[in-house]
């Protein structure tokens, strides 16, 4: 086999784990990342734990929030980042306010 | 074909597929492009007569996101068909679009208060909703280009995104 051959194969196995993992995100130094791009958040599941951040960066030209009813809200504008330190409360569904339609979802985990 | 594009149609969408239908069975590019960018001008005239004359908070605040959304999005349209060497191309649908606003508009005007704010988000909800249907029914399917295509596609999610912010306001007026 050559070189070429398992780099490819490597990248397949890779491939295969993150398909596996569907869309859930893993930390990195203690960050979360979910971005907006074309109306969506990307992943829409997320799972943290409390005391990490979310970091939701805004890819759109318009402005969107990450808002959970009857709770907290992140304001996130054209092009900007914003952030949010879990709390254990904060398994939730979240929308944004300006467009209802995108949804997502933040599982906090031990 | 003419009689499937029609039947294809709702009756919502009768004001943008009459014209179409007495032009021709699919729009151009060229078309397609000035009938999303009209679209546009449309809510952000609206959102501008809004905000002059809504008095609940929410509304105004709808209002602004309406016509900062828009403008976004019309200027995103314009870099594109610049990129793409298009030229929009006035359309029978346009021209019934534009007088139909302009009508709306001066009904619009002249209510005050409550009666306006009520009145301004029942006609957001039905517009964005007629213009999903296009969208969805006519403009997406016979567009040719692909990144034209692709930006109709994320305008479909915007538009359906203000429809539902409407309506949700609309139900916290209530």
């Amino acid at each position: 086999m050559t070189p070429a051959l398992i780099d490819r194969r490597q990248l397949l196995i890779a491939g295969a784990a993150v398909l596996a993992s569907g869309t859930l995100a893993s930390a990195h130094e203690g960050t979360v990342h979910v971005k907006i791009e074309k109306m969506a958040f990307v992943p829409a599941d997320i799972e943290v734990r409390a005391g990490e951040t979310i970091e939701w960066t805004n890819k759109d030209r318009v402005a969107h929030t990450a808002t959970v009813k009857g709770g907290w809200e992140v304001m996130i504008p054209p092009g900007k980042s914003a952030t949010r330190v879990v709390e254990a409360s904060d398994s939730v569904d979240y929308y944004c306010r300006f467009h209802p339609n995108m949804k997502g979802r933040i599982t906090v985990v031990a | 074909m003419r009689t499937s594009l029609i039947a294809a149609l709702g009756a919502a969408c009768l004001l943008i597929a009459a014209p179409l239908a007495q032009a021709q069975d699919k729009p151009t590019d060229p078309q397609i492009a000035h009938i999303a960018y009209t679209a546009g001008v449309i809510d952000i005239e609206a959102a501008k007569l809004a905000l002059t004359k809504a008095q609940n908070e929410e509304v105004v605040a709808f209002a602004q996101s309406m016509q900062a959304d828009h403008e976004a999005v019309n200027a995103q349209a314009l870099e594109l068909l610049e990129k793409l060497d298009v030229t929009p191309e006035d359309n029978p649908v346009s021209m019934a679009l534009t007088q139909a606003a302009a009508e709306k508009r001066a009904e619009l005007a002249a209510l005050e208060g409550a009666a306006f704010d009520a009145a301004y988000l029942d006609n957001e909800i039905a517009y964005h909703k007629q213009v999903n249907e296009a969208l969805e029914t006519v403009l997406i399917p016979s567009a040719e280009n692909a990144e034209l295509k692709e930006l109709l596609e994320t305008g479909l999610k915007l538009f359906q995104g203000h429809q539902q912010h409407a309506e949700h306001v609309a139900a916290d007026l209530q």
